[in-house]
């Protein structure tokens, strides 16, 4: 069997599993949670403040925006995670890939469709829950973000960063510990974002670099900050006092950052399948 | 220009030939493994193994736990990589993933997707296999585990049972020259277990080769051509069962024997004697005169008798002969 039909087996297997297992209706009701009392609160920031002029009404927009857009980042890094860990890991330790990887297929394509099925899965939530919000905060605040498609590539993005994250550490660690230190390399490199922001702020470039470095080593931060950029009003960017916001981003990504996260990918995809290929089943 | 053309067909018919020749050639074992070692970390699982499995043969994998049995079969499949070593399988090194394309592989340890049906883990399999097998003959293979009427329920809701059953429909689904079975009676009742022996019975007689990892040794026994028996990961006996089990013997209870009926015993085989008991060893293929021969002999002789017994040693008192003495090399 060709490599190429192995690889859109199991991915398509992959999305099967993820619809039919219950973490796609966690998934669901936490989005469904989120988007629900985003509304509310959108549609309560227009009651409220009827006073603001049109530009504040914006900033405040903008703001709240890119915080909700972090929620359901976080419910699509934890859902992937935890979707990737177990899927290898898991069926490792429960012997269904031995029934798999005995048929004509290499490990490597096995991996890959893996990953292709998780890929699709994590970015159709991220394009679908992220519109949804999106269209939600047009119609109660009528705000749309100047660059709403490259906003939601670069979140899904993101998400393919972890979950390939997720992958590689199941390769090699037990599914719930794989699912964990994601999640947690996920949460901490975005601190290590806040500190750095701080450290600029302050002038201290000691500090600064910690934001710079942890984006390299783990590009999900940076790519955030990119989405958000692309989401937030652009008049934000002559308020100089908004920068130390955790929840705005001063400057877009460069094509440079973009290029490495797409290696930074490529190498972790590439490091799981030579971890699974030398590993006893 | 010339040259070109004398040389193409020439080429041509080289290959030909060479074609025909690789045609005419007896197939490939459907096993063959040679100088299997493995180690896991300090601890040796497998020692030096090899054997072979023949097109359309049946060979039994017996040994004590922690023998290393699951670990051949895992480096046969190419789950586990050897330290050393050789395996073809149907003619192709295991390292190429095509070798397993007509080979079906029941695991000990048997679990498959719970968020599927069991119709959806044969389509699966048949698709990864790359196999082109109609629906009806999917239908056929669940129908012959028993699970003609789960087709369509989820594997999470399965007993034990009925997961090796579906694993034992996995193995068999994409029409396998090869079928390896690591212990598939495990979960099953006796039922079921009469069921597997019938189904490697039929195995058999369509010519498919079965590696078969058992602890029933009577199972073995029963459908077993040849056996291989490991030890502490090495192999301490392989052969025939008529190889293995060796000779027969003949116990009689006799009184009235003087010393030519004696002379007569003791001429059809090696005897002992234990008060009116004797006992002759007989060859493992003894003449099917021998025993009537004897007897009609030891009367004429004047001898009276009381009791003739046909004895056979079974494959488990030779097993845990081979493995008390621990004796390798004479029974190799």
């Amino acid at each position: 069997m060709s490599t190429a039909r192995t690889v859109f087996v199991i991915a398509g297997l992959t999305l099967q599993e993820a619809v039919r297992r219950r973490v796609l209706r966690a998934i669901v009701v936490m989005t469904v949670v989120l988007l629900t009392l985003s509304a509310w609160g959108f549609y309560r920031l227009d009651a409220e403040f009827g006073t603001f002029t049109t530009g504040e009404a914006r900033i405040a927009a903008s703001t709240v925006l890119n915080l909700v857009m972090f929620g359901l980042s976080l419910i699509a890094a934890l859902g992937t995670a935890f979707l990737a860990g177990p899927t290898m890991a898991g069926e490792i330790e429960s012997g269904i890939a031995l029934a798999v990887m005995t048929r004509p297929v290499r490990r490597a394509a096995v991996l890959l469709g893996k990953w292709l099925g998780l890929v699709v899965f994590g970015s159709g939530f991220v394009v679908v829950a992220g519109l949804g919000q999106l269209v939600i905060v047009r119609a109660t605040v009528g705000y749309w973000p100047p660059h709403p498609a490259t906003g939601l590539a670069l979140l899904a993005a993101q998400t393919t960063v972890l979950l390939t994250l997720g992958l590689l550490l199941s390769t090699v660690i037990s599914p719930m510990a794989s699912g964990i230190v994601a999640v947690g390399l996920f949460g901490a490199t975005w601190i290590a974002g806040v500190v750095g922001m701080v450290g600029e702020a302050f002038g201290n470039p000691g500090v600064a670099q910690v934001g710079t470095v942890s984006r390299m080593l783990l590009p999900t931060d940076g790519l955030w900050r990119g989405a958000m950029h692309s989401f937030q009003h652009p008049g934000l960017a002559q308020f100089p006092a908004f920068e130390d916001s955790p929840f705005l981003s001063m400057s877009p990504l460069t094509a440079t950052y973009l290029g490495w996260s797409a290696l930074w990918v490529a190498l972790a995809l590439g490091l799981a399948g030579l971890a699974f290929q030398r590993r006893d089943l | 220009m010339t040259t070109d053309h004398t040389a193409r067909p020439a080429a041509g018919t080289a290959l030909d030939v060479a074609d025909h020749l690789l045609a005419t050639l007896p197939p490939a074992s459907a096993v063959w493994c040679s100088g299997l070692r493995k180690r896991y970390r300090r601890q040796t699982a497998v020692d030096d193994v090899s054997f072979t499995v023949a097109r359309g043969e049946v060979l039994g994998l017996l040994g004590p736990n922690g023998a290393g049995k699951t670990s051949v079969i895992k480096i046969l499949l190419g789950l586990v990589r050897p330290d050393a070593g050789e395996v073809l399988l149907l003619g192709r090194p295991g390292t190429d993933p095509q070798a397993r394309r007509r080979v079906g592989y029941l695991p000990e340890l048997f679990r498959y997707q719970p968020w599927l049906t069991a119709a959806e883990v044969l389509d699966l399999h048949v698709r990864l296999a790359g196999a082109a097998v109609p629906d009806a003959e999917r239908r056929d293979c669940l129908a012959l585990v028993g699970l003609a009427d789960r087709a369509g329920d989820r594997v999470g809701g399965f007993s034990k049972g009925m997961q090796q059953r579906l694993g034992l429909a996995v193995a068999l689904v994409a029409r396998p020259e090869l079928v390896v079975l690591d212990e598939p009676t495990s979960a099953l009742d006796p039922l079921g277990r009469a069921d597997v022996r019938d189904l490697l019975l039929s195995l058999k007689t369509r010519q498919v080769a079965v590696l078969l990892n058992s602890h029933l040794i009577g199972e073995v026994e029963r459908v077993c051509d040849r056996v291989v028996i490991l030890d502490k990961g090495r192999v301490a006996a392989a052969g025939t069962l008529p190889e293995l089990l060796g000779q027969r013997e003949l116990r009689l209870r006799l009184d009235g024997v003087g010393a030519p009926a004696e002379a007569r015993l003791a001429a059809a085989g090696r005897l002992t004697r234990d008060g009116d008991g004797y006992t002759v060893a007989l060859p493992a293929d003894p003449d099917p005169t021998t025993v009537p021969d004897l007897v009609a002999d030891l009367v004429a002789l004047g001898v009276r008798v009381h009791a003739v017994e046909p004895g056979h040693i079974s494959l488990e008192e030779r097993l845990l002969d081979i493995l008390r003495t621990g004796s390798s090399e004479e029974h190799r």
